[in-house]
């Protein structure tokens, strides 16, 4: 938050840039299991079984799918449960993206989940309107424009950042609020977007049928898996493309790794900071378009609030970080999130073993415990040397 | 201040009170049921902060210019509305009690944001930190059976919380940011744990004892009676800790050590201070003021708990102590402008219930303005969010 973010020390990218060199896979893996632990001992603590809560919640997020011996109605229940996990894990692996791409270019934005309404409001407007339009081109039309609209919503901050130096992190909080109060505004009661044949509750109009994701493993009734996750994986693999293979993304690294420096060789860091930031937003946006078409075809007041705190775009966070910001790491993270969320879900998790409206709580426990063993590079240094020796490199330089 | 300077000043101001004035006139107690007087009033306003933008003072100039049309709206759809609806909306005795109820939390935490930053440590997690208060001080009202042990026990698990996020700031030299949210999604996951595990579904009982409120014997004085004299007490600690914090941070030794600690960390090394205890001691006492915001709501307001019942108040906070400019007065100046767009958000749905729930945005939008320095640049502490290395 400080104006002299100028030198390398200065951006939250280069403080954290022990643990993105680190290479491999062992310092997340730990990460991770360390937060599992404390969380158990919370279980345990309150006089719960952790080993079957675990398990049961392994259960719930179908994963148990991959194994051959789960057969008959155990791999039906599994296979459903599993095609939840690929629907919650679907806008995680966009805002994850969102979330990563601007921590390369230096830029932390929070404002995943305000980039995800914006979406998810348009989404669900073009989706519910123009009728008659062939699907296809509904389909096309909503998620154009939504992605459109969560850039925009982005590239306010990125802008702001690069006209006035308002500092990202603050802009990107205050955009995700007016983003949740225009969204309560508008499908409210009274509000311009608001359903006109519910007269008391507060609800969108209905995607209609012909724009809604064709499903295309399990019951398009019983909220089959939707073809958006493979919109997801083809933005994760422009994603590795875009940071990796392209000038935008060089210089959005370049930027990220030393704004002053970058601005020496020729790349102007103000428009790097705008183009990342729309770049981001549009991913995030993707997200809540998906989610739209894909499931929730419409969306109450109380859900858009309910997200003010724990929606996909914060997730995203944990996800990016744990994921190291980079494609793979995202990939394998968001199917992490994705899973404890749906394992942990009241409609997945075996109450007899776990209550799961505790189990939702203790997914935000582990999710914070993740980021904040992450935030440290101490920490994250500390169990990068736990690494076999001959893997180990320039890191061990005093970070 | 020349004479040339202080006329365009003078006018701009002019221009801001003959904008408010026109407004007023259209609402209860005067109501003036003819828009004429307002507009021509707003007009003058207009006029006269456009000349102050002329001459020179274009930032005052150009905000009473945009005061005056938001007022001479105001009062125009006042005087079209009909006059009951208007007397049950504009009690501006209410409005006031409602303001200060509604700004209270917001001021504790935006304190608690302000000796934090003030050090150098940006303290993201002021949101978690006042839901624990929040919970912790029902559950300590439930386990004592007094409010006392309620505040206590809130104020002690905001500081436990806040001393985690200072371990890791401070100590693992972690970034602020990144460590502030993940103590906002443990709080949230802690308490909402707690509370099912403890409360199960029927939520908090009824009845459990209450921070009280304040009976003043000013009742019979027109509009500061009503406004102030049943407030909770909580009202009147936030009041006074602005005060307090104030003289702290700008009037004694340790405040300015406070300050040397967040602006030149190295410099104040040099001359012995220890930056770690300063900043360990300042997120701390974040951590207990957030607390104490959060233990307000649930125990001196709403009366009960709720997962998630901060809402985004800390965010808020974090605006506030951003458009106060890290400053206790101002600061309290920005959450009382908050508040009473809360308060009026709360009475607005007469009219429209939509229009209301826009209202809610407003503290978002305010912050965005100031931030991009469109009105007055908010500038923090020169080290703040930057962690200090001990040589």
């Amino acid at each position: 938050m400080s104006e002299g973010e100028g030198q390398a020390t200065g951006t939250v990218a280069s403080r954290l840039s022990g643990y993105l060199r680190g290479g491999g896979i062992i310092t997340p893996l730990l990460t991770a299991l360390i937060a599992f632990i404390i969380g158990g001992l919370v279980v345990a603590l309150t006089g719960h079984n952790p080993f079957t809560t675990y398990k049961a919640i392994f259960d719930g997020s179908g994963l148990n799918w991959i194994f051959p011996w789960i057969t008959k109605d155990d791999r039906t229940t599994a296979a459903l449960n599993l095609q939840q996990t690929l629907i919650g894990m679907t806008p995680l692996i966009l805002t994850g993206m969102a979330v990563a791409y601007a921590f390369r270019a230096g830029l932390f934005n929070i404002g995943g989940q305000g980039q995800y309404f914006a979406g998810l409001y348009i989404g669900v407007w073009v989706g519910s309107s123009f009728h008659g339009l062939p699907g296809v081109l509904h389909i096309l039309l909503a998620v154009v424009l939504g992605t459109l609209a969560g850039a925009l919503w982005g590239g306010i901050a990125g802008l702001l950042k690069a006209t006035t130096g308002a500092n990202e992190v603050i802009t990107t909080i205050m955009l995700n609020y007016v983003a949740l109060w225009v969204g309560v505004w508008a499908f409210g009661l009274g509000g311009p977007l608001h359903n006109a044949h519910e007269k008391s509750s507060p609800i969108s109009n209905s995607v209609v049928k012909s724009a809604q994701l064709p499903v295309f493993w399990g019951d398009p009734e019983l909220q089959g898996l939707h073809i958006g996750i493979f919109v997801a994986l083809a933005a994760l693999l422009v994603f590795w493309v875009l940071l990796n293979r392209s000038v935008a993304g060089y210089e959005a690294r370049a930027v990220g790794f030393n704004p002053d420096a970058a601005e020496y060789g020729g790349i102007h860091a103000g428009r790097t900071y705008t183009k990342v930031m729309l770049t981001c937003g549009a991913f995030a946006g993707l997200a809540g378009v998906l989610d739209m078409l894909g499931w929730q075809h419409a969306v109450a007041t109380n859900d858009i609030q309910n997200a003010g705190a724990v929606g996909a775009g914060f997730i995203g966070i944990a996800v990016a970080l744990l994921g190291r910001n980079t494609a793979g790491g995202v990939l394998v993270s968001s199917l992490l999130f994705g899973a404890l969320i749906n394992g942990t879900s009241v409609r997945n998790l075996d109450p007899a073993v776990f209550p799961p409206e505790l189990a939702g709580n203790l997914t935000l426990i582990i999710q914070g415990l993740i980021v904040l063993l992450v935030s440290a590079p101490v920490i994250v240094t500390a169990l990068y040397r736990l690494r076999p020796r001959r893997a180990r490199g320039e890191e061990d330089a005093p970070a | 201040v020349s004479r040339d300077t202080e006329r365009p000043v003078l006018a701009g101001w002019g221009a801001v009170v003959l904008a408010l004035l026109a407004f007023w006139l259209a609402l209860p107690p005067v109501l003036v049921r003819s828009p004429v007087p307002s507009l021509v009033l707003a007009l003058a306003a207009a006029g006269l902060g456009a000349w102050a933008a002329r001459e020179g003072q274009r930032r005052l100039g150009w905000a009473a210019v945009v005061l005056a049309i938001l007022c001479a709206i105001g009062a125009l759809a006042a005087t079209r509305s009909g006059q009951g609806n208007l007397e049950n909306v504009v009690v501006w005795s209410a409005l006031a009690a409602a303001m200060l109820r509604f700004a209270t939390p917001l001021v504790f935490a935006a304190l608690g944001g302000v000796v934090s930053e003030r050090s150098g440590v940006v303290n993201i997690g002021l949101e978690g930190m006042m839901l624990v208060g929040a919970f912790f001080g029902i559950y300590g009202a439930d386990l004592t059976g007094s409010w006392v042990g309620g505040l206590l026990l809130g104020m002690l698990a905001g500081g436990v919380l806040a001393l985690v996020h200072a371990f890791f700031a401070i100590s693992l030299r972690a970034d602020q940011i990144v460590s502030g949210f993940a103590i906002n999604f443990l709080a949230l996951g802690l308490t909402g744990y707690l509370f099912l595990q403890h409360y199960g579904d029927n939520g908090t009982p009824e009845g459990l004892p209450q921070v009280p409120d304040v009976s003043l014997p000013i009742d019979w004085i027109p509009f500061f009676g009503p406004a102030l004299d049943k407030l909770n007490l909580l009202v009147w600690v936030a009041l006074l800790l602005v005060f307090g914090v104030w003289l702290f941070v700008f009037r004694t030794p340790a405040g300015l050590r406070l300050r040397s600690v967040g602006e030149n960390p190295r410099a104040a090394a040099t001359v012995g201070i220890s930056v770690y205890k300063v900043r360990y001691l300042a997120v701390i006492a974040s951590g207990v003021l957030a607390a104490m915001g959060g233990a307000f709501l649930s125990i001196g307001f709403v009366h009960s708990f709720n997962q998630n019942m901060t809402a985004g108040r800390g965010f808020i906070a974090l605006a506030v102590v951003i458009v106060g400019k890290w400053r206790p007065v101002a600061a309290l100046a920005a959450a009382l402008l908050f508040g009473f767009s809360q308060a009026l958000a709360q009475r607005l749905p007469v009219f429209s219930e939509s229009s209301a729930t826009l209202l809610q945005a407003l503290p978002y939008v305010v912050t965005l303005i100031a931030v991009a320095g469109l009105v007055g640049r908010s500038v923090p502490p020169a080290a703040d969010g930057v962690p200090y290395a001990k040589e």
